[in-house]
């Protein structure tokens, strides 16, 4: 049905109530259909789903519904059934017959189709009972599972705007940010600043007029959880944001969203839309006095406007150079006027926050870190995908409780959090508890969410170099600690990896990394060496066997790899011989086939493709391999 | 290269469209980037006299976000993601394998076979790295194995249509 525009508060009450009386008795199939579920086929299987119901007829007994994110993002794509809440992994289009027939049809459950555990072979049916959900607490979370973004209705049935309502009803705007501030939430983008307390700055702040922003900018690589909340349900987001609006005598919020998301912005744009076409944003908001409006801001790729500063300028039409703060935006912001800044993330919680009250939102967390947060639990574990927890759960907890531990059996020796601003804390860190405080003391940060799961596979001087070329290519460039700090660091670990490093370097990557931290304009260059330096606090031995022994524990860095061919293994099936783009495989008249190590380039393949039954090539330390040729390496 | 009248008009009339104040400018840009393929020389300049701008200041806007580009690419493209966790899941040896199978590097074009190469930061789709867009389609699980399918693919495709 297509809502005309609420005119009054009462309106929407008495909307609300018609919408709570429309009970429908169809079964529901919620399927996963954000970013990573189309990627993986989500549409396909929607098709296939609604071409057999029709077949079978059974269009009056089921709903399909296109949802946002349902989190167990490995598992894509993937459908939920309810009201049973049965869950449906990595479905092909040739399973939807048996699950339409199974599921629809005859109301039982597809045992057949449900998720299986990789080591226990234990079936698990419902949501509830999957391991990967189990420890979680999704309040933000759980309405991804059957929620359609597209839909007001569907917010509104699910208790959408009954906060904005309640606070319109009171009219009593400090008292929200009182509320805010009881509560203790802090910013979900990283820094961990009090939000009530933002907000009360900025309300205080004299002015003509103030704005809001939603710093959708996510530009941590390995962390989508601001992709999630976008794609899934936005109009909790822009309540939140509406919310703030009211509390802080805004007229105008900007919503700032970078372009490497477009299904987020499509879902945003829609969303404002329909809001003021049914009088939730505009002049008059639901009849009260109260105007605000939303502006969507589309980011152009530069990693530098997830900054405040620099993301003001992107709004102005300005080239996005961070600023010298004080002044900060809460008191000199947009066009130089009074400007909160603050996650997607955090302004999803308002809403919640405001209909819940503070004392629900904190009775989770730690003393310093109240409510949940959202995780992206990604890299070499076993369950990837978006989660959310306490805050104070040991990080240990949430890899082998809800991530499974690691992927392919091999040690799990680190987690990265906080992507280039962070840093990586070793296996034994992981009974620590995932604060604000606890992170930052042990050398990482919160971040926004990304927790990257790191095995015995990853280089540690591999990963910081990563993390250091991205922060090069993405200072902005004004400042000269963050512009020719970040190239140094990137210059010294190269020499490392290629074999060439001396341990003084190690002392000289600090130096380097200790004016950076210092005198660095912005938080990109004051926190973009974090990953050397966490590295170095922890994970030393494996810098100084690059240097020392010439030899990476990993295998990663090329310089101290090889491969070979073992005879004894290979079936001499020649699949080496034909990928290997540099010629250096070579087979002799008795079909045996060997690598000629002058010719290598390191890249991998032939290692690929030969078949796992044989598996018979193998990835040696060069200087294994040198030691069996009786020649001595040469690194220079 | 001249533009065409047409493009020339689309320019004049996306800058119109919009309010001559600054914050537009991205929006602008974004229109003809998208339409056009990249942000020709004349768009610079009908929007820093738009603007009231220097056209200087309109190019270091530019050239500072890598959405926007100064040439015209080719009609394929392809896109490795090199976000952390496709970095340790092996990004980085799929984007070495397409460098050498199209003999160029990242942000450069293969005219011949009409394929340009771009990594991007990160997609957000971390949980299903590694992470291949080819032609605005994103490919989930990618291995060093599928690189030179997907290369094929293009370039099949694209003998085809010529075929037509």
């Amino acid at each position: 049905m297509k809502i005309s525009k609420f005119k009054s508060l009462k309106e929407l009450d008495s909307y609300r109530v018609e919408l709570g009386s429309r009970v429908s008795n169809k079964r529901l199939i919620s399927i996963s259909a954000a970013s990573c579920g189309r990627a993986a086929g989500a549409l396909e299987i929607a098709s296939a789903l609604k071409r057999s119901i029709e077949e079978a007829g059974l269009e009056e007994k089921v709903q399909l519904k296109l949802t946002g994110c349902h989190g167990f993002c490995q598992f894509e794509p993937n459908v939920v059934i309810f009201p049973e809440k049965h869950f449906y992994p990595n479905l092909r289009p040739q399973d939807i017959p048996l699950l339409v027939e199974k599921a629809v049809l005859k109301g039982e459950a597809a045992e057949e189709l449900a998720f299986k555990d990789e080591l226990s072979h234990k079936r698990y049916l419902t949501v509830e009972e999957l391991p990967f959900y189990k420890k979680q607490v999704r309040r933000l979370l759980d309405a991804h599972l059957d929620l359609d973004p597209d839909s007001l209705d569907d917010y509104l049935k699910a208790g959408g705007f009954k906060a904005l309502s309640s606070i319109l009803k009171k009219n009593d705007p400090i008292q929200i940010i009182d509320l805010i501030s009881a509560s203790g939430l802090r910013g979900r983008g990283g820094a961990g600043f009090p939000t009530g307390l933002k907000w009360r700055l900025a309300r205080e702040a004299k002015a003509d007029r103030r704005y809001l922003i939603c710093n959708g900018d996510e530009g941590d690589p390995g962390a989508y959880m601001d992709r999630g909340l976008l794609e899934s349900n936005p109009f909790r987001v822009l309540e939140g944001m509406i919310i703030g609006g009211y509390a802080l005598g805004a007229e105008k919020g900007f919503i700032y969203i970078r372009q490497e998301y477009p299904l987020a912005i499509e879902k945003i744009e829609q969303a404002i839309g329909i809001l003021k076409e049914t009088g939730f944003l505009g002049k008059g908001i639901l009849g009260t006095d109260f105007s605000f409006d939303l502006e969507l801001v589309r980011g152009a790729g530069a990693f530098v406007c997830g900054e405040e500063t620099a993301l003001i300028a992107s709004i102005e039409g300005r080239r996005p150079f961070p600023r010298q703060k004080p002044p900060f935006p809460v008191i000199k912001g947009l066009w130089g006027k009074p400007t909160v800044i603050n996650n997607v993330e955090t302004w999803a919680n308002i809403p919640l926050i405001i209909d819940k009250g503070p004392d629900w939102f904190s009775a989770l967390g730690t003393e310093k870190s109240k409510g949940t947060k959202i995780f992206s639990l990604v890299g070499q574990v076993r369950y990837t995908g978006l989660i959310e927890v306490p805050l104070g759960l040991t990080i240990g907890e949430i890899i082998e409780e809800i991530g499974g531990g690691s992927k392919n059996g091999r040690k799990i020796k680190a987690v990265q959090i906080g992507g280039p601003s962070g840093g990586c804390l070793p296996a034994s860190k992981f009974n620590l508890p995932v604060d604000y405080e606890s992170l930052s003391e042990s050398g990482t940060i919160m971040g926004s969410g990304g927790m990257i799961v790191i095995d015995d596979s990853t280089c540690l001087v591999d990963l910081a170099l990563y993390f250091l070329r991205f922060a090069s290519q993405e200072s902005c460039g004004q400042c000269t600690p963050c512009r020719l700090g970040t190239r140094q660091l990137v210059r010294i670990l190269e020499k490392i990896t290629r074999g060439q490093g001396q341990l003084k370097d190690l002392e000289l990557l600090e130096k380097t990394a200790w004016t950076m931290q210092k005198a660095s304009l912005c938080g990109l260059g004051r926190t973009a060496a974090n990953p050397v330096l966490s590295g170095l606090r922890y994970f030393r031995t494996e810098f100084e066997k690059h240097i020392v022994d010439k030899e990476c524990p990993a295998m990663v860095c090329k310089s101290f790899t090889a491969y070979v061919i073992e005879a004894e293994k290979c079936a001499g099936c020649q699949l080496c011989l034909k990928g290997c783009p540099a010629g250096a495989i070579k087979i002799d008249p008795h079909k045996v086939l060997t690598i000629d190590q002058d010719r290598c380039t390191v890249c991998g393949l032939c290692y690929e493709v030969c078949p796992p039954k044989f598996s018979a090539i193998k990835k040696i330390s060069r200087k294994a391999l040198e030691k069996e040729s009786g020649k001595t390496p040469d690194f220079n | 290269m001249r533009l065409t009248a047409e493009k020339v008009k689309f320019i004049r009339e996306s800058l119109r469209a919009l309010p001559p104040e600054r914050r537009y400018l991205i929006q602008f840009l974004h229109q003809v980037q998208t339409e056009l393929g990249y942000v020709p020389e004349e768009a610079l300049k009908e929007a820093a006299s738009y603007y009231s701008l220097n056209p200087s200041e309109i190019f270091g806007l530019l050239t500072f976000y890598s959405a926007f580009s100064l040439e015209p690419h080719c009609r394929h493209e392809i896109v490795v993601c090199q976000g952390t966790a496709c970095h340790v899941r092996g990004s980085g040896s799929i984007q070495a394998e397409f460098s050498r199978l199209l003999g160029i590097r990242a942000g450069e074009d293969n005219y011949e076979k009409d394929i340009s190469l771009k990594s991007v930061n990160c997609l957000g789709c971390c949980a299903i790295g590694p992470v291949v867009v080819v032609d605005g389609e994103i490919k989930a699980k990618v291995d060093l194995k599928q690189v030179e399918k997907i290369v094929r693919q293009i370039t099949s495709e694209k003998a085809k249509n010529e075929n037509k």
